[in-house]
């Protein structure tokens, strides 16, 4: 059994685009009995009432750290109510919940709420960002994507989708929709609120982190991989069917390589990647084969924070290959590419100087 | 520009994750001088941290791969943008030569 004191609490972030039902999924979610040593931080309290025991209401308050880097804009306000809700726990005033889900408002950029838990060496040490819940109206979601950053800021950084008033859109919309979604983030679960019913406390409890459910979770990215979702990014705007034009600033990529990589040389290049490209680089999801070791190691991060890479006891599909998908905005992705494999490159080149009847 | 970027959740950078013994530190030490005689600097191990030197004489410390890049691209004068077109070309060329 995990030692409640020791462990890392889990902060979930629910985020989704004004009056996409948000607070309806939360107080569905707070029901569920694997869900009840939840805390909850919510921005005001909406006109859907949360009966729960601990709630937090935090005003938004965006500030810039000193450095004065864009990329560092966090929440100060959300610091503070994580903290001061970690000490009265600590304390004994409130029961030693193991997982805090904030709710963000309709028109958030979920981007500085991740770089608070980044920022802090305290929330660092204390919390673990697990699954991102988005929640997608059916019925609006098309134009709110069409017509809102933010909107698509929140579908890309998602790892549970969750569509919403699926009983009140025309089917073909929600296909549209779906379709869209799958462009935009391939890696994540796509979850009607009907299903989202039955297994509410999974959108939360079933994430990388945990053991159990890690290995489903890279299979669905390896999905990804190989579908032909990240194929389409290349051009602007363009137009559909029904005759939307629908921005694909944001859009994901494939990393792919055959040949083990050097782990030293690839930390490198996606930290050089993130230290000047952080802001457009939402998602990074995958697995890497690496020199010397059999089984795959699981990389993934939203925006500039990359969670400490864990192994997996084999690969998930007999194939020791890496694929590390990302969700940029605005990158070229044949450019990202190029410079994987050509920065890689200088990896496998350092290796074969130092074992040169070795090499492959 | 801030040296916060990558880290979650626990103290050291996310890249040490493989490193285990003397041998994979002083191989990255090497691989990471590959990357940065790109930019004109050199990077040593110093008792745990690195220690990053220019061509001019500039140095910084840095405590891990976090803060590389910045400090990197502080003491380069310039940018060390992996999609700099001109950059990979160079890479390419480099790596094809062996």
């Amino acid at each position: 059994m995990n030692d409640i004191w020791a462990a890392p609490i889990t902060a979930n972030l629910l985020t989704g685009f004004l009056g996409s039902g948000k607070t309806s999924l939360l107080r569905r979610l707070l029901r569920q009995p694997d869900l009840s040593d939840t805390a909850v931080m919510i921005n005001e309290f909406g006109e859907v009432g949360l009966d729960h025991l601990l709630i937090e209401a935090v005003d938004e308050e965006v500030v810039l750290l000193d450095s004065g880097c864009v990329c560092c804009t966090i929440r100060g306000d959300l610091k503070d109510a994580l903290l001061r809700l970690y000490g009265r726990r600590q304390r004994g005033e409130v029961p030693p919940f193991r997982r805090v889900v904030i709710e963000t408002t309709g028109l958030a950029d979920p981007a500085p709420i991740v770089a608070t838990f980044a920022a802090d060496p305290m929330l660092k040490h204390h919390f673990r960002l697990g699954n991102v819940v988005t929640v997608i109206d059916a019925e609006c979601g098309g134009a709110n994507l069409d017509g809102y950053e933010e909107c698509r800021k929140q579908v890309a950084i998602g790892d549970r989708l969750v569509l919403s008033k699926i009983d009140i859109a025309a089917p073909d919309k929600t296909a549209r929709l779906r379709a869209r979604l799958a462009l935009i983030n391939p890696t994540a679960e796509v979850i009607e609120t009907s299903e989202a019913d039955d297994a509410a406390a999974a959108l939360l409890t079933n994430d990388v982190h945990d053991e159990a459910t890690r290995p489903e979770e890279v299979r669905r990215w390896l999905a990804a991989a190989h579908g032909d979702h990240h194929q389409h990014h290349d051009d602007d705007d363009h137009d559909h069917a029904d005759g939307s034009r629908h921005h694909s600033d944001i859009s994901a990529l494939l990393l792919s390589a055959d040949e083990p990589l050097d782990w030293a040389a690839f930390g490198l290049w996606l930290s050089m990647l993130l230290n000047r490209h952080g802001a457009s680089v939402l998602r990074v999801k995958g697995l890497i084969n690496v020199v010397g070791r059999p089984a795959p190691v699981v990389v993934q991060g939203v925006q500039h924070l990359i969670h400490k890479p864990v192994h997996l006891e084999r690969w998930p599909d007999d194939r020791p290959q890496t694929r590390l998908i990302l969700i940029v905005r605005g990158l070229d992705a044949a450019l990202v590419q190029r410079s994987f494999r050509s920065f890689m490159g200088l990896g496998t080149e350092v290796r074969s100087a130092q074992e040169p009847a070795s090499s492959a | 520009m801030c040296g916060l970027c990558g880290v979650f959740g626990v103290v050291e950078h996310w890249t040490d994750g493989s490193v285990g013994s003397r041998a994979d530190e002083q191989h990255r030490v090497t691989v990471g001088n590959r990357f940065l005689a790109l930019y004109g600097l050199k990077l040593a191990e110093w008792s745990g941290r690195f220690i990053l030197t220019s061509q001019t004489g500039g140095s910084a410390v840095v405590d891990h791969f976090g803060g590389l890049w910045p400090a990197a691209e502080h003491l380069a004068g310039r940018p060390c943008d992996p999609l700099d077109a001109a950059m990979i070309a160079a890479v390419e060329n480099r790596a094809g030569r062996r």
